[in-house]
């Protein structure tokens, strides 16, 4: 494999006066802020939450938190979401407490167990009340884990999403696709971790380094809210002359971006850059000239950033995000158990208005029969542009196009004519 | 000899909505006029092509004996009008060095130049349908319409293009033959609405025909008394009702139904909020829709027709032609207010076409829907015209003449 990651420390000469604190909550958390803290990433305070003492103890991280009762009798959550979330809610003043001072808090957990996903909703709402920006970086299970454990992950991710400013999911199933037949349990897990690091870091000295092309972190929010739905990131290095033309082929044969399908698919991309300071505008132009013509209908957020470390190499990291078509968190979605805590977040995170951010989806995210007939606000159709073809033969499924339904496609520009022209348009009606 | 079925001449339009046989007659005057009208529902053919012969079969036989019974002759042969998406229009250029020792053009100096204007390079699979000559250049000198006799080294010739998928054209042809018609010749149904709708004077100043139907619209750019641009959308009323079924999740039927009987092309401020109720019928129940959606969506397609029109036309450049205006035809034209719509987008006067080149029954001339028809008769008339005065003199309308043998060979 020719993907190499960066896990060199960014020596950060200039840097943006940013307070971040990295929490990692719950066992796969920890794993995750142990990464983190070896490879040292400067200027910036680490902390671990877990309900269980043995772990906390192991850990190098400067701040420790176990939130414990007698209940649990130091052993843990036991894998119970719910047992976490008291726990927390119980403690909620000093979970507030290690977020207090800082301007952006990244959590990492993994869900589907007990600690990560019972206490890091509640932790993210803490931060949100000390004022910090809260981006959570989250692994949902393989699927060998059973369907338990991905029911409580997704339910933990609804919760998880209303509370934080942006969220970012691997779900480790995606990480199949990097190892091969021999990698033992142990190290495919250690690939996930290293994977979930990889991003953190990214967002690390994103905020950090000096940028170039700045990313707002309000956009950064932005596109991370409401379309966790499942992300995508990949991390390309290379050296030399022809680094940006290296990079940008790395990136698009990556086998998490499903060797840049991923990049059709996405509706929002974030890609970074990050290069020494012979960076050259001329490089970051043919890179993300490469990756704008795999992801035209995608919203795109780009920065550059300059790490004195990083002379003559080129690091970019794009993190794709499209939308489930179903609304994961919607209430009374038929999947089971999804009602429940939707209710919960609704009422515990009251003061909070539901993400309202929505930019126009592509054409590739839904099918213009699903989305008239998805029962929509007048609002979110004002919002909606028209659905762009990308070729004659996608086999998109049209339903309205009635009458026409047999007929040879009408395609003119790219637009469907027999499709009515006010679906096309999105033009609301009711 | 007169045989008694030369001085009768039938249009012919199998169309989506319907089909319809118009017969024009000379009389003893040797003056056109339509005599007879016949038509039937067409249910065999979607967007301007046939997509079940049987069907089409029937609804032809029937729209031809009611033209029989009504112009009281036998129709033996047809001009059949053809469309669809495949129908493609373009402007060529022909060249032709003059040899001869005084460089004076003659009669087959002029053949040849068309000949050489007409040998496009088409894929094998198109078949050109008309290739009407526009104007002559003798060495660069522009707008000459007569070059025998001129003095000239090299005389080009602007033609006219329009071409079309012969296996599709084919089939037209062989569901008419299967009725044991002939068919004297195929013409483009934009053609043929433009020669219906256009008078000398409006063809010389600039004019456009948008012929909106049922499943197609064809437009035609006439300027100096020449055709500039051609071009068909498979667009049309058909579109307009399938988004009135799916917007106010209808029947086709119905949607049919509100947008005769509802529909307009303007959305206005006054009838916001009001509703139309529908009763009950055929155990569907009863309904309540609202007016203003009916007429944005109704609104919306037809906008979107005109604004591609007005794109293609503008970037071919022949939108600066247009002084005389834009002329509607077709079912679509009756649509209220379409006129003021077509006016908005293209930015020009737009108005209902008349039929008023032929004389005949008033009746079929006031309708839009009719131009079509009537226009195949008056390319007919040319055509006839030609052949009764010099049937060896080869004009522009030989070429189409001698397509008819070259076809059938392929029959």
């Amino acid at each position: 494999m020719t993907m190499q990651t960066s896990s060199t420390p960014a020596t950060l000469s200039e840097r943006k006066t940013v307070a971040i604190k990295v929490i990692g909550v719950g066992g796969a958390g920890l794993a995750v802020l142990a990464r983190l803290i070896r490879s040292g990433l400067a200027g910036g305070g680490f902390a671990a939450v877990n309900t269980d003492a043995a772990s906390l103890a192991a850990s190098e991280a400067p701040e420790k938190l176990q939130l414990e009762t007698r209940l649990l009798r130091g052993l843990g959550s036991g894998g119970d979401p719910d047992r976490g979330r008291t726990l927390a809610e119980e403690n909620f003043p000093r979970l507030k407490s290690l977020c207090e001072g800082m301007d952006v808090i990244f959590i990492i957990a993994g869900l589907g167990g007990g600690a990560g996903t019972g206490i890091s909703p509640v932790l993210a709402r803490a931060a949100k009340e000390t004022g910090a920006l809260v981006i959570g970086f989250v692994m949902t299970p393989f699927d060998c884990e059973g369907p338990r454990r991905q029911r409580l992950a997704l339910q933990g991710l609804t919760e998880f999403k209303a509370a934080a400013d942006g969220l970012i999911c691997l779900p480790n199933q995606k990480v199949f696709k990097l190892i091969d037949e021999n990698t033992t349990a142990l190290e495919t897990f250690k690939i996930t971790n290293e994977y979930l690091a990889d991003g953190v870091r990214s967002f690390w000295r994103l905020l950090t380094c000096t940028g170039l092309i700045d990313i707002h972190l309000d956009d950064l929010c932005e596109l991370l809210r409401d379309r966790h739905a499942e992300s995508a990131f990949a991390v390309a290095e290379a050296v030399g002359p022809t680094r940006s033309r290296e990079v940008a082929e790395k990136l698009l044969a990556h086998p998490m971006l499903d060797g840049g399908a991923m990049l059709a698919e996405a509706d929002a991309l974030m890609i970074n850059i990050l290069g020494g300071p012979d960076l050259t505008m001329a490089e970051v132009n043919r890179v993300m000239e490469q990756m704008n013509r795999h992801c035209e209908h995608a919203q795109v957020v780009m920065g550059a950033a300059i790490d004195e470390a990083f002379r003559d190499r080129l690091a970019v990291t794009v993190i794709a995000t499209h939308k489930n078509l179903e609304p994961v968190a919607a209430p009374g979605s038929p999947r089971a158990g999804h009602e429940a805590p939707a209710q919960f977040v609704r009422q515990t995170i009251g003061a909070r208005p539901a993400p309202g951010f929505g930019p126009p989806p592509p054409a590739t995210s839904g099918s213009p029969a699903t989305r008239s007939l998805a029962p929509e606000t007048a609002a979110s159709h004002q919002r909606r542009k028209p659905a762009r073809l990308l070729q004659t033969q996608l086999p998109l499924e049209s339903a309205s196009k009635g009458r026409f339904d047999k007929s040879e496609p009408n395609i003119h520009e790219g637009e469907d004519l027999d499709l009515p022209t006010y679906v096309r348009r999105g033009v609301a009606l009711n | 000899m007169f045989e008694p079925a030369s001085s009768i001449i039938v249009g012919l339009e199998v169309g989506t909505s319907k089909v319809c046989a118009v017969v024009g007659d000379f009389g003893a005057d040797g003056v056109l006029k339509i005599v007879g009208l016949g038509q039937a529902p067409s249910r065999g053919v979607r967007k301007g092509e046939i997509v079940d012969q049987e069907l089409a079969e029937e609804d032809i036989r029937q729209a031809i004996a009611e033209a029989e019974q009504m112009a009281d002759v036998e129709i033996r042969s047809v001009y059949l009008g053809v469309t669809g998406r495949h129908v493609r229009g373009f402007n060529n250029r022909g060249l032709h060095p003059i040899f001869s020792a005084e460089h004076e053009i003659c009669e087959e100096d002029v053949q040849d130049v068309i000949k050489n204007a007409k040998s496009i390079n088409l894929p094998t699979q198109n078949h050109v349908i008309h290739a009407i000559r526009q104007h002559f250049l003798v060495d660069d000198q522009d707008g000459i319409s007569e070059p025998v006799g001129m003095l000239g080294s090299r005389l080009e010739v602007d033609v006219h293009v329009v071409h079309g998928n012969l296996n599709r054209l084919q089939n037209a042809i062989r569901t008419v033959k299967g009725l044991q018609l002939e068919v004297d010749d195929i013409v483009f149904n934009g053609l043929a609405s433009a020669l219906a709708l256009l008078t000398t004077e409006q063809k010389e100043l600039g004019s456009l025909v948008v012929d909106i139907g049922s499943g197609t619209t064809e437009y035609v750019v006439c300027s100096n008394g020449i055709i500039k641009h051609t071009g068909v959308l498979a667009v049309g009323g058909d579109h307009v009702s399938n988004d009135l079924a799916c917007g106010l999740k209808t029947t086709l039927r119905r949607a049919e139904r509100f947008k005769l009987e509802h529909g307009s092309a303007m959305v206005d401020d006054s009838i916001k909020g009001q509703t139309i109720s529908i009763p009950n019928e055929n155990g569907l129940a009863p309904k309540i829709i609202n007016l203003e959606h009916l007429r944005r969506i109704m609104s919306l397609r037809l906008e979107e027709i005109f604004v591609l029109i007005g794109q293609d036309l503008d970037q071919t450049g022949a939108l600066a032609y247009l002084r005389g205006g834009a002329f509607l035809c077709g079912g679509s034209a009756r649509t209220p207010d379409v006129a003021r719509l077509a006016e908005q987008v293209l930015q020009m006067p737009v108005s209902a076409g008349k039929t008023n080149t032929i004389s005949g029954l008033k009746s079929a001339l006031d309708q839009p829907e009719f131009a079509t028809a009537i226009g195949l008769v008056k390319f007919g008339s040319f055509h006839h015209r030609r052949r009764a005065v010099k049937p060896s003199l080869a004009g522009n309308l030989k070429a189409t003449l001698r397509q008819l043998p070259w076809l059938s060979r392929f029959l």
